[in-house]
Formats: structure tokens, sequence, C-alpha cells
């Protein structure tokens, strides 16, 4: 928030900062259950994978919450303006939160499938993009905590790089699937992975957009990042 | 409202958006004290326009210089322009019965006179109108209609006004300013004295007139602000800081002071 002078009404003050606080929880704790699932992923750890699975139900209880405190607020305070814009903000970034969460939870699934096969696999570039992932996360959360929309704007930018490398990924995963057929379970489990978490920057994307706006009140252009190719003709294996 | 325009035949459609008001630099004085600095401001023909702004911040100043309200006073002058109809009304030779009937004023308390339901609306009509006695009654159950007063007080049109309930009376001032036939239509807190139920009937109402007037209300509500007007302005210390559509007032001011001021962080 920009340095702004305090509402008169303190308990709205209090609701106001409770609300953010909630935020900045759900989003800090699937931030952990995503850091956890890549974790478990580049490590073959099962046990780390089971605890995300676990992790997801108290992000759905969160989301609840928090829903029921911004519809309260909405009743009884019936904000208006910048108010008014971060209450919305709330509502609908946490339902970006709990998708986020729930591609980190299949992550985490897959991996335990993955582990049970016994066979591993080169991770480099899935590797490479889960970290830009996390980054684009943990600065979303940022931003949200500290209405920051210079840094929801970077957020919105980097979606492209992540959105490359999915591509990049997609390609390499179908040429292993076309060498040898049956790499074809282990591949599409990595290639539904990394679909994961291409749609979690999505997600950051949406979060970052919404940001802006409770922040700024301007929506930020149509023309959101978007590149992922795989879904374009010419994204076949390489040859 | 597709019938909006038929019901005023003398305007062509296209003229609907013009502004009906145009104040001009208007500035006010109570005695050596400036209310109103230098304010310009148009009131756009059947819109509703609310005026808000913490209490002392020139609203009401404004509003009781469109019909000179404050001729009343001496020791209160205005500068600037005030533009009825091409007319600027500040002029000295401006005729104040004939303004008056232009511009209808509607105050925060009811104010019945001490006479019947009939006699409240007729008495002002007479001032400016002959009219035989049945375009009298005529026009008395055309005004209550209007105020959507007429069902509940169309057995008792003899009754004394008094009689009434406070969220009766306000509609019967109401339907008394608007049976002159007046342009424009001041509201000053008009539902500040009245229940939440009240109010609403009045906001309903306040929908319902803006198909034939232009409507200017001064309110502290900020909801009912929203909830009627087209346009909001803010004033704040006789200054005009922003005037915007009622969806961008409240969702994203452009004026600091503004988003401080309706979101209840002021001072």
């Amino acid at each position: 928030m920009p340095e702004d002078s305090k509402h008169i009404l303190s308990s709205f003050e209090a609701d106001l900062a409770r609300l953010r606080d909630m935020i900045a929880a759900m989003g800090g704790l699937v931030e952990t259950e995503l850091d956890d699932a890549i974790t478990a992923l580049l490590t073959h750890d099962s046990a780390l994978a089971a605890s995300v699975v676990e992790m997801d139900a108290k992000v759905d209880a969160d989301e609840r919450a928090i829903e029921q405190f911004a519809v309260r607020v909405l009743a009884l305070r019936q904000p208006v303006a910048d108010d008014l814009r971060q209450v919305v903000a709330a509502l609908k970034v946490t339902t970006d939160i709990e998708r986020i969460g729930d591609y980190a939870a299949n992550v985490a699934k897959r991996t335990l499938v993955l582990n049970q096969s016994g066979t591993t696999w080169p991770l480099a570039s899935l590797s490479q993009m889960a970290r830009l992932v996390q980054e684009s996360l943990k600065s979303t959360i940022d931003a949200i905590g500290e209405a920051d929309p210079v840094k929801a704007i970077s957020v919105w930018r980097a979606d492209q790089m992540i959105d490359d490398l999915y591509t990049t990924i997609f390609r390499e995963l179908i040429t292993y699937m076309m060498e040898d057929p049956r790499n074809i379970t282990a591949c599409t489990h990595l290639l539904f992975i990394a679909k994961n978490l291409e749609r979690i920057g999505d997600h950051a994307t949406n979060i970052a957009e919404l940001t802006y706006y409770a922040a700024t009140g301007q929506t930020l252009p149509e023309a959101r990042p978007k590149g992922d190719l795989s879904a374009s003709p010419a994204s076949g294996p390489a040859t | 409202m597709p019938d909006a325009t038929a019901k005023v035949k003398s305007e062509p459609a296209e003229a609907l958006a013009e502004p009906r008001v145009s104040i001009r630099n208007l500035s006010f004085f109570y005695g050596a004290a400036q209310a109103l600095k230098s304010v310009s401001i148009d009131f756009p023909d059947r819109q509703t326009t609310a005026m808000i702004g913490p209490s002392g911040c020139g609203k009401s100043t404004l509003l009781r210089v469109v019909n000179r309200m404050y001729d009343l006073y001496p020791g209160q002058r205005a500068e600037g322009e005030v533009i009825l109809d091409g007319e600027n009304i500040l002029a000295p030779n401006t005729d104040i019965n004939r303004l008056r009937r232009r511009v209808g004023m509607v105050f925060q308390k009811p104010t019945p006179f001490p006479k019947s339901i009939y006699e409240n609306i007729a008495f002002g009509v007479r001032l400016h109108e002959r009219l035989s006695r049945g375009a009298m009654d005529e026009r008395v159950e055309s005004a209550l209609h209007k105020a959507a007063l007429w069902n509940e007080v169309k057995d008792k049109l003899h009754a004394s006004a008094s009689a009434l309930s406070g969220g009766q009376q306000q509609r019967l001032c109401i339907a008394r300013s608007i049976a002159v036939r007046p342009q424009v239509l001041l509201l000053d807190e008009p539902t500040s004295a009245l229940d939440p139920i009240s109010t609403l009937r009045i906001e309903e109402l306040i929908a319902e007139l803006k198909q034939d007037f232009t409507i200017v209300i001064v309110t502290h509500n900020m909801q009912q602000a929203g909830r009627c007007a087209d346009r909001v302005a803010f004033f704040y210390l006789g200054e005009l800081v922003e005037v915007a559509d009622a969806t961008q007032m409240f969702t994203a001011p452009r004026e600091k002071r503004t988003q401080e001021y309706i979101t209840g962080r002021f001072g």
C-alpha cells in the first residue's frame, strides 16, 4: 500500500490488515508446497512428496476461511475505491493460489508414481523451469503483501520465459517417447508435471494482474505474455 | 428505460446529454468567509449528479446558489456564472419567482405546510398558474403519482399533511416541487431524517424522476450517492476536487483526497 493515512474506523483498518495477513499466510503455505514438490521430484523423495499431498487440504481450508472473511468485510464495511479493490482482488487471488496448490500437489502425486518406476530421467530442463516458477510465485506473493504494482508487472513479464521453457521440454519429451515407446508412461507424467508448472506460472500472472489492479485501479493490457507454443503446429519433436 | 425521452416532448433526443445547468467560476461569500472557490461544473440534463464532501465543503452552498436561496440573506454574495438554458441566473435582473419555479428544492427535513395534502401541492401551482378546478385536481394527482405517494393518500387528500409519516411528508415535498413542473430539482440531504425503507423509496423515486428532470442531490451517505447518481462530485474546503461517473468514483477515484474521503481515511 502506498503511504496512505489510516481509516478513521480502526476496526476496519484491522479487518483489512487481517485479510492481507491471511492471504500472505496462504501464499506462504503454497510456496512451501511448491518448493517441497519440486525438491521431492528432483531428489526422488517419496516421503516429502506424500507430505505435499497432505498439505493441500490446509490450503483448501485457508481458501474457504479467506472467502468467508472477505464476504464478511463486504457485507459489514461496504468498502469502496482501493479498499473495495483490495477485497475483490483478495477473493480472486485466493482462487488462483488454491489452484497453484492443486498443481503442486499433482506434481507430488506424479513424483510418487515416477519413483515407483525405478528409472531416473534427465531433469535439467525441468529443474530450470521449476526454479523460474518458484521465483515467479515468490515475487507474486511478495507483491501482494507489499501491494507493489512494479513487482507485479515484473512477474507478468517473466511468464514468457516459463512458457518458452515449457515448449522446449515438450519437444524434448516427445523425442524420448519416439526413441523408445517404453518411455511413454514416465515421459507423459513428466509432461504433465511440466504442464502443471506452466499453469502455476499462468496463475502467478493472474495474481500479478489482480495485484496491479488492486494497487492502481488500472488493468494491465489484454495482451498477456503467452509463449506456450506446444499447441501450435510447429512444435513437433526436434529432429 | 426506453420511454424516458418520450415524456418530455419539447426536447430533441440528441440534446439529452447537454448540460442543463453550467456553473462557471462560481465563488461564494458569507460576509468575508469564502465558501466556494471558483467552482466550475455541469449538471447534465436528465441525469442525477450527487455532491459529496465533509461538512462545510460548500456542497449545500452550491445548491443554494442554483435557485438563489441566498438572496434572502444580507451579506451573502455569489460571483461567477450559473447558466440555466443559456441565461445567467446570477444576473441582477433575473426573475426570482420564475427561477424558483424552474428550479425546485427539497430540504433535509420534510417541510409540509400546515394545510391539507391537496393544498400543499395546489398552493405552489396557484402562485404561477391559473388552473381550472379540474385541471388543478389533475395536476395534484399527477404530482402525487410521480412522487409515488398517490396510492397512500388518494383517500385522504383533504386530511392534514402533518399527519403523514416522515417519509410520506418528504415525498409530499417532492410532489409539491414537481407540481410546478421545474426543469431542475435540488435535493439537500433529502433522506437524512428518514428510516432505511423510506430512504429507499425516495431513491427509487429519484431514479424515476430523472427521466423528466435534472436532479442534483447533496448527500452524506456515500452508498446513496453510488446508488442514485450518474455522476458524483467531491468537494473539499470550497473546491471541486473531482467529478466522475459514479462507477469510476467508487472503484478507482483519480484524486488521492477523494479516495481518502470516500474510504473513511480523512484527516
